[in-house]
């Protein structure tokens, strides 16, 4: 089947304007009328609850957390883009539109990414109206940095914090709209299962974590805002308790999942040291600003430094290696993060990893401190500075900028990466991929909606960096609230949705039985163990690189885990009551699926893009090959269980601005 | 390291909670403490009890979700960090570490270590916001805030939430966190219009929630991860009482 994906016509830079123009309205005294059910309290879920609020709207909002602002999204450090042009370097809202679009390897939809850049300029507006602290220059204004795969410095940020800061003004605009009651807040409840009606999404099932209870909950349409689904890697940045369960059961009642095989490995995270090690911390991209990457040229010093007779510091210049600056002179450092995590893993692969465990290449700093130092003590009026003096100011400059990321690189590691090169090594970050859905953001189940991460829309095969906050705040301060009405609008003489209707018994019924089923099965090994080796599987076979022998033969191996899984997990405890295994276990189960998913669907793309690297198909120079013939496609799947053939759907992607060209960074 | 864990065990809210022992003896000083928690109830797991429920999720000391009270100390020994960031090589071998949950009567107990802060939400939403609605934002850069004010904002703002402030105060106050929110808020020119109002609005729902006086012990502040400073809380009495004295919209 082709997909439609409903993108208005026009040219690409008057779509979203004719649209909202067009687009049938909720009037006041209807939207009064109507129910809307978000899931999910993170930028995208939060910014909706509270627009959609503000608007007249009847919220009801889910979060399995203990409150809206623990979403994974407070964790987000370097930054979120805006095309605001203030700093006069050429900045433009095509600009951005462009570097998207080409960041993503050319395989995300051009209205969609064109909407995105637009909008981006509000959403800096609307965040520092709700008192969101970002960084300031000394003039008052705000200040910007540079994130990969650009030339212009367009990231705004607050410290190595803008995700909490951001997450923070969407949370207070949240319970502004909680106060005034317009949004119902449902704190620790958790959706296992979306219900359909008519073929209509009309509601959720949700477990009280608290009591144990299965809950339902009704309304005229359904928002997922569910963040990722990086932790199916079990290692990954992401927080522990992110999962793909809300999207995942929506795929099981019919939602395609998109590009599932698209996922974004971090270049720069802080390596794995054990195998007791729970999660990965990434060590923000921005400091790629002042950062310089490199490795020994000598093998021989890279094998002295695993071993603890040499370290970094004791490396000549000119022993050094500074293979991004070597290889891609026009970015240099601040190349895309597909392309900086094939380059460390290539250097670590010939050799030269500098860790116990030959997993990390060096990111230095003393370069940056120095140029810092200097220019500080020359605005301080220090004429010939000493080294010290200019060492001291130049870390004082490096604190401003990232303050809580060296602390928290020295906390996990015990080492002062000001003194010491910060060892990095690449970590599973961000999906791409996601649910299938149309300009509108609502999925191929009317009524239901997916914004933020938990859809595939904007980022293609790879998502730039500072791109997913925006995209988030984007999705739900000033996309959806629009777009939403499309759907509504031919809702306003529906009556509030029922929650005795069979859909509703027969959902609920189902999910006791699947979670009755999994603590009945009383096996020996833990909910942990068997997350730790599926994400062991797919790190391996579906990583940074992959081939169709290693996919082929990682499929039978997910589903032998799978098998394993329902005869041998133990869960303890009962349902009826606080009981996070079994909340883990539904959540690997899922994970489970979509790994298999995932497998299909990069065994099928048959081409190398962003972040999916198919050994098969590179260039002489290592770099990833693409097949625009046959793959400028989104692929859309339909997943009707473990060891079954998913079905592909297919949108196919046209180009009229953006024209596909070999992605260069050269 | 061979560690004697001393930790809190309740079955629910109703229940009475004791202390269970559990010893464990293949502790890797790299290990974060909620790490060594992994271990413990991997190896319950494996002898088919219950494991120790506690509450976790970034892992990086930014949610604010973690919260053990640890050798009865909020979030441990070590100054600026949370449980989460807390390494083992601060323990020695052969430690015993007590652990228990966050203990406020604002903050009831659910299962073992984990306690309910929605008393924090609702100090928010009765008055921890600035009136705005989506899109009515004028342009970012059309109010120039100095770099001073908004980095003292910033260092308020960075309050995680996480109570360790309220475990910390001998009458379990909440005046550290609900100061925060005031001082990100009311230093700003956003925040300013409605600062009287929010200030009152928090307070009284602090007092509402039940959480005790401050007698300015300043536990808090020593305990703070985020080493919120206990200024805002003198800065947040002097707009209080202003507030209230001369004010006919007294909430
Ligand atoms: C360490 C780190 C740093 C990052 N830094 C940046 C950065 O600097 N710039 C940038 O642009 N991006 C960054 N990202 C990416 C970005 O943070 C995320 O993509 C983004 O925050 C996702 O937001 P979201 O609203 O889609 O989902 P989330 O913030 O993940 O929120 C998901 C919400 O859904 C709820 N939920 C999920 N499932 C259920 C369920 N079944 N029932 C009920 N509730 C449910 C959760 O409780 C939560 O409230 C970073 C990511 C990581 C991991
Ligand atoms: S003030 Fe400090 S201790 Fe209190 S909630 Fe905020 S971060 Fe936690
Ligand atoms: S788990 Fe997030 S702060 Fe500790």
């Amino acid at each position: 089947m082709t997909l439609d994906g409903k993108v208005p016509t026009g040219t690409l830079a008057e779509k979203w304007t004719k649209y909202r123009s067009t687009v049938p309205l909720v009037a006041p005294h209807n939207k009064l009328r109507l129910e809307i059910i978000v899931v999910g309290t993170g930028l995208a879920g939060a910014s909706a609850a509270a627009s959609l609020g503000e608007l007249g709207y009847n919220v009801k909002c889910f979060t399995f957390h203990d409150s809206p602002r623990r979403a994974h999204s407070i964790a987000a450090q370097g930054g979120i883009n805006a095309a605001k042009n203030y700093r006069n370097d050429g900045d433009s809202v095509r600009r951005l539109f462009y570097d998207t679009i080409k960041g993503g390897d050319y395989r995300a939809r051009e209205a969609n990414v064109h909407r995105l850049a637009e909008v981006s300029v509000n959403i800096i507006d609307q965040c520092v109206a709700q008192g969101v602290p970002f960084a300031r220059e000394y003039g008052g204004l705000l200040d910007t940095r540079s994130f990969g795969g650009t030339q212009v410095q367009r990231t705004f940020y607050a410290k190595g914090q803008t995700g909490q800061q951001l997450l923070i003004g969407a949370y207070q605009a949240l319970s502004r709209q909680i106060s005034l009651g317009k949004v119902k807040m449902y704190n620790r409840h958790e959706m296992l299962d979306l219900v359909v009606v008519d073929g209509k999404a009309r509601g959720i099932i949700a477990r009280n974590l608290v009591t144990g209870k299965l809950e339902r909950f009704g309304a005229h349409a359904v928002v997922l805002a569910t963040g990722g689904y990086g932790n199916v890697f079990y290692l990954s940045t992401n927080a522990m308790n992110c999962n793909v369960t809300a999207a995942w059961r929506a795929v099981r009642r019919g939602a395609l999942m998109a590009n599932p095989c698209f996922t974004q490995i971090h270049p720069t995270c802080i390596p794995v040291s054990g195998d007791y090690q729970s999660k990965l911390t990434l060590m923000s991209e921005s400091l790629r600003n002042d950062g310089r990457v490199w490795v020994p040229k000598k093998l021989e010093d890279a094998q002295a430094i695993r071993e603890g007779r040499k370290t970094g510091n004791q490396i000549p210049e000119e022993d050094r290696d500074y293979f991004l600056e070597r290889k891609y002179p026009a970015f240099g450092n601040l190349v895309p993060r597909d392309v900086a995590s094939r380059a460390a893993k290539s250097m670590c692969d010939a050799g030269y990893g500098v860790a116990p465990t030959g997993l990390a290449v060096f990111m230095d700093f003393s370069a940056a401190i120095e140029r810092y130092g200097r220019s500080r003590a020359s605005t301080l009026g220090i004429a010939n500075p000493d080294k010290q003096t200019i060492i001291e100011l130049g870390e004082r400059v490096i604190d401003e900028k990232y303050d809580n990321l060296f602390a928290m690189y020295e906390k996990i590691t015990g080492e002062n990466a000001k003194k010491m090169p910060m060892k990095i090594y690449p970590a599973v970050h961000y999906t791409m991929g996601g649910l299938w859905v149309d300009y509108n953001l609502e999925t191929n189940i009317p009524g239901l909606f997916a914004a933020g991460e938990c859809n595939f829309s904007d980022h293609g095969a790879n998502r730039l960096g500072a791109s997913a906050l925006m995209q988030g705040l984007a999705d739900g301060y000033f996309v959806l609230p629009y777009t939403i009405g499309t759907f509504l609008a031919n809702e306003i003489k529906t009556p509030p949705i029922d929650t005795n209707l069979p859909e509703f018994a027969a959902a609920e019924s189902e999910t006791r039985a699947r979670l009755l089923g999994f603590l009945s099965i009383n096996g020996k090994q833990s909910v942990e163990s068997f997350h730790r080796r599926l994400g062991r599987i797919m790190w391996e076979y579906c990583g940074m690189a992959r081939s169709a022998e290693g996919l082929t033969k990682a499929r039978k191996m997910v589903q032998d885990l799978y098998a394993e899984f329902h005869s041998d997990v133990f869960v303890p405890g009962s349902m009826d009551e606080y009981n996070p295994e079994l909340e883990k276990v539904a959540r690997v189960a899922d994970f489970m699926e979509l790994g298999e998913l995932m497998i299909v669907d990069a065994l099928h793309r048959n081409e190398s893009c962003g972040g999916h690297f198919r050994v098969e198909y590179q260039t002489e120079e290592g770099e990833a090959k693409r097949d625009d013939e046959n793959f400028a496609y989104v692929a859309a799947w339909a997943y009707h269980g473990m060891g079954q053939e998913p079905e592909l759907h297919i949108e196919p992607l046209n180009f009229e601005e953006a024209k596909p060209s070999a992605r260069s960074y050269k | 390291m061979k560690i004697t864990l001393k930790v809190w065990r309740q079955k629910d809210a109703q229940s009475k909670g004791r202390f269970e022992t559990y010893t464990l003896n293949n502790i890797n000083e790299h290990m974060s403490f909620l790490e060594m928690f992994d271990v413990l109830n991997e190896e319950l797991i494996q002898k088919k009890q219950e494991p120790v429920a506690f509450e976790h999720d970034c892992r990086e000391g930014i949610c604010g979700t973690c919260n053990m009270v640890i050798n009865g100390q909020p979030h441990g020994p070590m100054r600026g960090t949370t449980t989460c960031q807390l390494h083992m090589r601060h323990f020695k071998d052969g430690d015993t570490i007590v652990v228990e949950p966050f203990r406020a009567r604002s903050f009831p107990i659910i299962k073992d270590l984990v306690v309910d802060r929605s008393a924090f939400d609702r100090i928010i939403q009765a008055g921890g916001f600035i009136s705005v609605n989506t899109g009515q934002a004028v342009d970012a850069n059309a109010i120039p805030i100095p770099k001073e004010v908004a980095e003292a904002a910033f260092s308020a703002a960075a309050c995680i939430g996480c109570g360790a402030c309220v475990a910390a105060c001998p009458n379990a106050s909440a005046m550290l966190f609900v100061s925060a929110k005031a001082a990100h808020l009311n230093q700003l020119p956003q925040g300013k219009v409605e600062a009287k109002r929010r200030v009152q609005a928090m307070v009284k729902q602090m007092d509402a929630e039940g959480f005790g006086n401050c007698s300015n012990v300043t536990a808090c502040e020593a305990e703070c991860p985020k080493e919120i400073s206990v200024v805002n809380i003198a800065r947040l009495n002097r707009e209080y009482f202003s507030s209230v004295v001369g004010s006919e919209t007294v909430v």
